[in-house]
């Protein structure tokens, strides 16, 4: 509850902020505030499996964006806030997914403060994206990060892009509470998950990306050293147990793009104390472009995903098939549509996908997601759990 | 006799051809040349797109462009509207001879993606645009054949060299006393009708050698839709260079 009051200060102060800005125009700084407000609905198609559950859950989230030029545009300070009041007391949170210093000098960058960063290239799991931690109570995808504190250099030379990652500080994977879908049996609390290092969330860890484009192929060759962002999990007679391992990381990231064919793979080879595994996802993205001069465009992607760890992944995919079809209308409305299945090689388990989106006017839109579990396997450790949370979800942003 | 005949016929017909074919180059190479040296320029574009019954939609873009002398020019597009779009952004290297390469930035998951250059006639973010009328205007990328000299206008058929274009040919007019600049482009689509017009108006001078359109207006005679493009201004002194096109770049504008 304390939190939601906290959460209604912020947006308060950030109203009154927005008001403020507005009363002094005219400055020479550059300057740009930006507000979205997100109402999200979900219902749950089927009856919850825990008590404290629902089916339906609508929410609230804002997500106000500033930047400020400073001595000409050269250096900057940018921030991006999150925050979402929800059924679910911990998905009731905020965060700054951005605050951050930046400077540009010629062919180098530096970035101080919390930032997200994306790598890779494959649509259905992102395994060589490592930087940020997932805001995983956000969306069942992972593609919602928390905002990773870090002091990141960036030089472009002829001989590719290298960047160099200083990264202080570990955030813990948000994790739904007891009223939440997407649950544990046992409700895993953030603050109970352990860290193999004795200075926990302070282990200083570092990271390292080369990339680099020629001709038809991009490259990337990454490396990372420190506590991982993957939780090791373990259900047992006392509930659960979890933990941050100290993890070394290579990572490789290719694609080729050969007319209507994308070809992407990644890769990452991961060890710590505890495990050592190699985990791939591989496949090809063909594009029908301007279908009969209707503008329509019609996209395949077709990835294999491979995890070594097998049943001992805290993910569903470690020997799974992807099948997934983009469809882009290129209207004046940008309506589109993703469709997905992934497909279990070895058990029955299904997950259908769904996200589509059309802008209404000039400043909102309508977004459409959907998450079907389908014949999930009674031996499939990680998504068993999730067996009853199919989910319908619409949700109306607007943009100011 | 006959064949003697003949033969001169047909190599005058000939001749007649290849003649339109240089001409037509030489006009594509003069215009070329007349606007060779701009370095590198940014403008801020509005985009106004009216469909048959009226209704219109407005986009708001910046387009910063890099001149290259050996291969095509590279150019950065940035969109500030509509709002759920703003900060999107793509990265171009025109090629004159193959694929251009090219990459999409997503900013609300800081993602760079490369994509296929290969959809050159789908429309650009649903307007009357399609990709290939927007890219860096390379010789190499099309053959030619020279049509009339009407006063100072030179009209010139162009035959584009990729099989995927969406056209057959386009129709362009150069005016010849105003730097070979572009007043009127005809597209004619695959089955050879026509199908669209592209107006260039409200020209200026800049650095008193590159002539620039202050509007250009497409018109789909099929669909009856229109958008106007509308280049708010033209800046030549930004000195750009290729840090300034960089995927670095592209994920900070």
């Amino acid at each position: 509850m304390m939190k939601k009051h906290i959460i209604y200060i912020l947006i308060g102060l950030f109203l009154s902020f927005t008001h403020a800005q507005d009363e002094t125009p005219g400055k020479k700084l550059h300057h740009d505030l930006e507000l979205d407000i997100e109402l999200e609905n979900r219902y749950f198609l089927e009856a919850p499996a825990f008590y404290s559950q629902t089916r339906y859950y609508p929410s609230l989230a804002l997500k106000p964006k500033y930047t400020i030029d400073l001595n000409g545009g050269g250096n900057s300070i940018n921030i991006e806030g999150f925050v979402r009041v929800d059924r679910d007391d911990e998905r009731t949170h905020f965060d700054f997914r951005e605050f951050y210093f930046h400077k540009v000098k010629g062919n180098w960058e530096l970035s101080i403060g919390l930032k997200k960063v994306f790598w890779g290239v494959t649509e259905s799991n992102h395994l060589v994206d490592v930087i940020n931690q997932t805001d995983a109570i956000e969306s069942f995808d992972g593609e919602e990060k928390l905002g990773q504190p870090m002091v990141q250099f960036s030089i472009y030379t002829n001989l590719g892009t290298f960047d160099l990652f200083y990264l202080p500080y570990h955030r813990k994977r948000t994790l739904p509470g007891a009223k939440g879908r997407f649950r544990y049996p046992v409700i895993i609390k953030t603050d109970d998950v352990l860290y193999e290092s004795s200075v926990k969330e302070w282990h200083q860890d570092v990271s390292l990306r080369y990339g680099n484009s020629f001709n038809s192929v991009d490259l990337g060759l990454s490396y990372f050293y420190g506590t991982g962002r993957e939780p090791l999990v373990q259900f047992n007679a006392q509930g659960v147990a979890a933990l941050y391992p100290i993890i070394h990381q290579v990572g490789l990231d290719l694609q080729i793009t050969n007319n209507t064919f994308l070809w992407k793979l990644e890769s990452i080879y991961r060890s710590s104390g505890l495990q050592k595994f190699l985990a791939l996802t591989a496949g090809f993205e063909y594009t029908i472009s301007n279908i009969k001069s209707s503008g329509i465009d019609i996209g395949l992607i077709l990835e294999y995903l491979y995890d070594e760890r097998g049943d001992l992944a805290f993910s569903a995919l470690q020997n799974d098939l992807f099948f997934g079809s983009r469809i882009a209308f290129n209207d004046v409305q940008d309506t589109s549509i993703l469709l997905g299945i992934i497909t279990d090689l070895e058990k029955s388990s299904k997950i259908i996908g769904i996200e589509a989106s059309r802008r209404m006017g000039n400043t909102m839109k309508l977004e459409l997601e959907g998450r079907l579990f389908n014949n999930i396997a009674d031996n499939e450790p990680f998504l068993s759990n999730f067996k009853k949370d199919s989910f319908i979800g619409l949700t109306l942003i607007k943009y100011f | 006799m006959k064949n003697v005949l003949f033969t001169v016929v047909l190599s005058l017909a000939l001749y007649t051809v290849s003649q339109a074919q240089d001409r037509g180059l030489e006009i594509a190479k003069a215009a070329e040349k007349a606007d060779l040296g701009f370095k590198s320029l940014t403008s801020d574009l509005k985009m106004v797109l009216r469909n048959k019954n009226g209704q219109v939609s407005e986009r708001a873009l910046e387009v910063r462009t890099l001149e290259l002398v050996e291969d095509g020019d590279k150019s950065l597009i940035v969109f500030s509207s509509p709002k759920d779009v703003k900060g999107t952004s793509t990265l171009t290297y025109t090629h004159k001879v193959g694929p251009d390469d090219q990459w999409l930035y997503l900013p609300s998951i800081k993602r760079v993606k490369r994509i296929s250059s290969n959809n050159k006639s789908g429309p650009f973010v649903g307007s009357e645009f399609a990709y290939e009328d927007l890219s860096s205007q390379e010789v190499e990328k099309y053959t030619y054949k020279f049509l009339k000299e009407e006063n100072n206008h030179l009209v010139v058929e162009q035959y584009p060299v990729d099989p995927k274009s969406g056209y057959t040919r386009r129709v362009v007019t150069y005016n010849k006393g105003a730097g070979y600049r572009i007043e009127t482009i005809e597209f004619y689509d695959r089955k050879n009708a026509l199908l669209k017009t592209l107006t260039y108006s409200d020209y200026k001078l800049y650095k008193n050698k590159f002539w620039r359109a202050a509007k250009l207006n497409m018109v789909n005679h099929q669909s009856k839709k229109e958008t106007l493009l509308e280049f708010l201004n033209y800046d030549f002194d930004m000195n750009l260079t290729d840090d300034d096109f960089t995927q670095n770049a592209l994920k900070r504008s």
